[in-house]
């Protein structure tokens, strides 16, 4: 089996005195999307603030295509391949689209590529190029937040709550793009309260409560034997 | 016609220097929430740092102005914003000010040791020469200066809005954890913008110089024009900013030509950026309502009624016993260390209480004085109707800002200290303008108090007296809500309770106490002078408040003492008066983070002894000890402190 795009090793995170992450063992596969699903309070947004360099471990190690980055900063990762996008809308909401476009080139694309990519797939960002993107709809910025994970080819993809306060038909819609990126060969590690939607794009599922990974496996498995901790009957 | 014409374009060269230090105010602000109110001093040090490259060390005019511009500014710039300002864009707007003052401050007495008071000129660039257009003499500094802020304004439009490390500095006010998942670097950017903002600074500092001269405070107060000229713009927008230089500097210009220039209103014209100023606060919309933080300030316990008593007659006692030896000169050191301790206490309440920070405190003690003085009743009732004067001006200072937040406020109380300094107490009702008054002392109850002794115990009681009222308030009802309105406000509007009007009467509280401290003051002094009220004592007294704690009646006593220390040691040492500012400052810079100050580190041991010994003190009964988590208690009489220091 060749190395795994993301391995996290026993990593225990804390807030202050309370520590949330208790011990998390998790692989991601190269190529493969996987869905971290648990109730509330589980860790998930933690683990992925862990992964991307936001929050710093007590102990543990996290290995991002066999290179052990642990206490690597968010700016260095991102520039390695990391792409995360976090929960609520990740945009800059005082820039206009075109301006939030051309800051996606730190990743290392350069800026007309940029463009290119994200007017290709969401043609009503080109529309808005002008227009300041906290006056977009939630859709339109979840699209312009999208955009990164798009045109920057990372070697991984983190969503946190893609879904967040957002009409279905539209969270369809962004799970759509998803696949496609996943199409493409990018991993992907996306945390997702509409467990269904994430399951029927992902290849892996894990579920998260209390801290630890409890469970992993195929979709099917997961949604079989878990549905009940899921649903936060565990919590 | 002619002289309208000169006038104008001599406006229209302050108003480009001021265009200049204002963009760098603005883009400071703008990209890291940190308002920079050492922005004049900065370029105050800069002015004297070229003066002396290009005129004691003798470099070439052009090679100083590169070295001091693209080189010492810059590097200034990035070492306060990587030492000093970082991280405090999330922090309330009372912590991120307060360590500003502090480097305006720390810079102003720097500026005095390193370039001690002398006669220093500067000239402006190209001599004398100049060219005539439509009759009206331009000399070449006026060109280049309004050449130079026209450069300005390109450059940094083209940096903020056509480049990508322009766009970050941007990006990294709306989310700057956001900018490092993008893979920006949210420090490299804001240090970068903090080194354009000083070198804006210092260059606006170097124009103006030969203009106002080589002088501290003029200087540094020039961040008040700067600042007026940015509130045009909200802080925000930088074409709105260089048309508020441009009709601030003609503004001036005009009113040194048409005002009368002597009389009652010559003040008139050393005030205009600050009556500018104040116009446009009032303009401003409503400012949206912030809402809290989860981090929030974690203040030090209250003690409880019982306890703030006994540590009273306790303290009275430990008073009586250190004052009644004392010379007459160190016992009006006592009865100073007590007034400026009955300030800070007007600080406990308004800023460690309510979260809003006042840059006139002592203004507002010197209304207190002049009141008392020229109401011309020594009496008990005299002073209170001192207080209550002071209270008044006080709410009608907070009035224009009723709607706007903390920064605003603060920034209003700078501006009306500067008018009180230069307009009011220079009239025949205040100081008028040979700046000296003579009290007559208090008489209680018939009873004047002749012994100083008597009258320093007098004023030690009314220390503690407000700050037993003070400790009373916060305990109630009206503390609850003072600490959920520094808390979250957007939290308290939901409750539906009116900030407006509870900010205004906070502010004219606090005032009040001031107020009083100054009539108690002027009473014991009986000769006051305007200079011990300006602006420029107002702000070591909120840096030390802080330094000691601002959320405690403790910190206030230790406090009051430090300040009376300062010009004691000062003028033991002349030669180290800026040094004894320059240390103030800096060390409010380095614990200005943490409002409950040097206090709360004495609350700490106090707990850890008491929590050794506590069980064999029989004075305070077991449900007089806070539990352990609310955190430490005071176990050693606190009041008792002014007395200790004066023995020494």
């Amino acid at each position: 089996m060749s190395v795994p795009i993301l391995e996290v090793v026993d990593v225990h995170a804390a807030y202050g005195r309370i520590e949330v992450l208790r011990g998390v063992d998790l692989r991601v596969p190269r190529g493969s999307v996987m869905a971290l699903l648990g109730p509330n309070g589980g860790g998930k947004s933690t683990l992925l603030k862990v992964i991307s360099g936001q929050m710093e471990v007590t102990s543990g190690d996290v290995h991002l295509g066999g290179v052990n980055v642990s206490g690597a900063k968010p700016a260095e990762l991102a520039r390695l391949g990391l792409c995360t996008i976090p929960e609520g809308r990740s945009v800059f909401p005082n820039l206009t689209v075109e301006e939030n476009l051309l800051l996606m080139s730190y990743a290392g694309v350069p800026a007309e590529q940029v463009l290119e990519t994200a007017f290709g797939y969401f043609p009503r960002l080109e529309q808005r190029r002008d227009q300041l993107a906290g006056t977009m709809s939630g859709g339109e910025q979840q699209m312009l937040a999208m955009s990164r994970a798009l045109a920057s080819d990372p070697a991984l993809l983190l969503l946190d709550e893609l879904s967040m306060g957002l009409a279905p038909l539209i969270v369809e819609e962004l799970y759509e793009t998803v696949g496609q990126i996943a199409q493409s060969g990018v991993s992907i590690l996306c945390i997702e309260q509409f467990a269904k939607t994430a399951l029927a794009v992902s290849d892996y599922a894990a579920v998260m409560v209390g801290g630890r990974v409890i469970a992993s496996g195929e979709p099917d498995e997961i949604n079989e034997s878990m549905a009940d901790v899921m649903l936060g009957g565990a919590a | 016609m002619t002289s309208l014409l000169a006038f104008t374009v001599l406006g229209l060269f302050t108003g480009a220097a001021y265009s200049i230090a204002a963009s760098g105010l603005v883009l400071t602000y703008a990209t890291t929430r940190v308002f920079n109110i050492a922005h004049g001093a900065m370029g105050m040090v800069m002015a004297f740092t070229f003066w002396d490259l290009a005129y004691r060390q003798g470099i070439p005019t052009p090679v100083a102005l590169f070295l001091v511009l693209f080189v010492i500014a810059p590097a200034m710039g990035w070492f306060v914003q990587r030492v000093m300002m970082r991280g405090l864009g999330e922090a309330p707007v009372s912590v991120s000010l307060v360590v500003s003052v502090g480097l305006f401050v720390g810079l102003i007495g720097l500026a005095q040791q390193v370039w001690p008071p002398a006669a220093r000129t500067v000239q402006p660039f190209f001599g004398e020469a100049s060219i005539s257009i439509f009759g009206v003499v331009v000399t070449a500094h006026q060109l280049i200066t309004i050449g130079l802020a026209a450069v300005v304004a390109g450059m940094l439009y083209l940096l903020l809005n056509r480049t990508r490390i322009g766009t970050a500095m941007r990006a990294s006010v709306d989310n700057h954890q956001l900018l490092q998942l993008y893979g920006g670097n949210p420090e490299r950017v804001a240090a970068l913008s903090w080194a354009i903002g000083a070198s804006l600074a210092a260059l606006a500092g170097i124009l103006l110089t030969p203009v106002i001269g080589l002088d501290y405070f003029e200087l540094t107060l020039l961040v008040i024009n700067a600042y007026a000229a940015a509130m045009l713009g909200r802080l925000k927008s930088l074409p709105m900013t260089f048309v508020g230089a441009m009709s601030l500097g003609v503004l001036q210009s005009y009113a040194v030509a048409y005002l009368p220039s002597s009389g009652q209103l010559a003040g008139l014209r050393a005030v205009v950026p600050a009556i500018f100023l104040m116009v446009i606060i009032i303009a401003l919309p409503q400012a949206q309502l912030r809402i809290g933080q989860v981090k929030g300030l974690v203040s030090v316990p209250v003690p409880s009624l019982r306890r703030s008593l006994l540590t009273a007659v306790g303290a009275v006692f430990l008073a009586l016993a250190v004052t009644v030896g004392l010379s007459d000169a160190n016992l009006l050191l006592a009865g100073t260390a007590a007034t400026y301790a009955i300030v800070m206490l007007s600080l406990v309440l308004l800023t460690g209480y309510g979260g809003h920070l006042s840059l006139s405190q002592f203004t507002f003690a010197g209304v207190g004085a002049v009141a008392y003085i020229q109401l011309g009743s020594a009496n008990l009732f005299g002073v209170f109707m001192a207080a209550v004067i002071a209270a008044l001006v006080g709410a009608l200072v907070a009035l224009p800002v009723l709607r706007l937040t903390g920064l605003y406020l603060a920034l209003s109380t700078l501006a009306f200290a500067v008018v009180m300094d230069k307009l009011v107490f220079q009239a025949d009702f205040a100081f008028s303008t040979d700046g000296f008054l003579e009290a007559e002392r208090l008489s209680v109850l018939g009873v004047v108090i002749t012994n100083d002794t008597s009258y320093v115990m007098l004023m030690i009681l009314a220390f503690l007296a407000v700050g037993i009222t003070v400790l009373a308030v916060r305990r109630g009802p009206v503390g609850r809500i003072l600490i959920a309105m520094r808390d979250s406000p957007a939290a308290c509007g939901t409750l539906g309770l009116d900030q407006r009007w509870f900010r205004v009467a906070l502010f004219g509280a606090s005032a009040g106490i001031a107020g009083l401290a100054g009539a108690l003051f002027a009473s014991m002094r009986g000769t006051i002078a305007a200079a011990e009220f300006n602006v420029l004592a107002s702000l070591p007294l909120l840096l030390i408040a802080v330094v000691c704690g601002v959320t405690s009646v403790t910190g206030a006593a230790f406090g009051g003492i430090l300040l009376m220390l300062m010009p004691v040691v000062s003028s033991s040492n002349p030669g180290l008066a800026g040094l004894v500012f320059a240390v103030v400052g800096f060390g409010a810079v380095a614990l200005g983070r943490n409002p409950n100050g040097l206090a709360s580190l004495g609350f700490l041991a106090g707990r850890k002894v008491w929590g050794r010994y506590g069980d064999r003190l029989p004075i305070w009964t077991a449900e007089d000890v806070p539990p352990a988590q609310t955190g430490p208690s005071q176990t050693d009489p606190p009041q008792a402190r002014p007395e200790e220091v004066t023995t020494r």
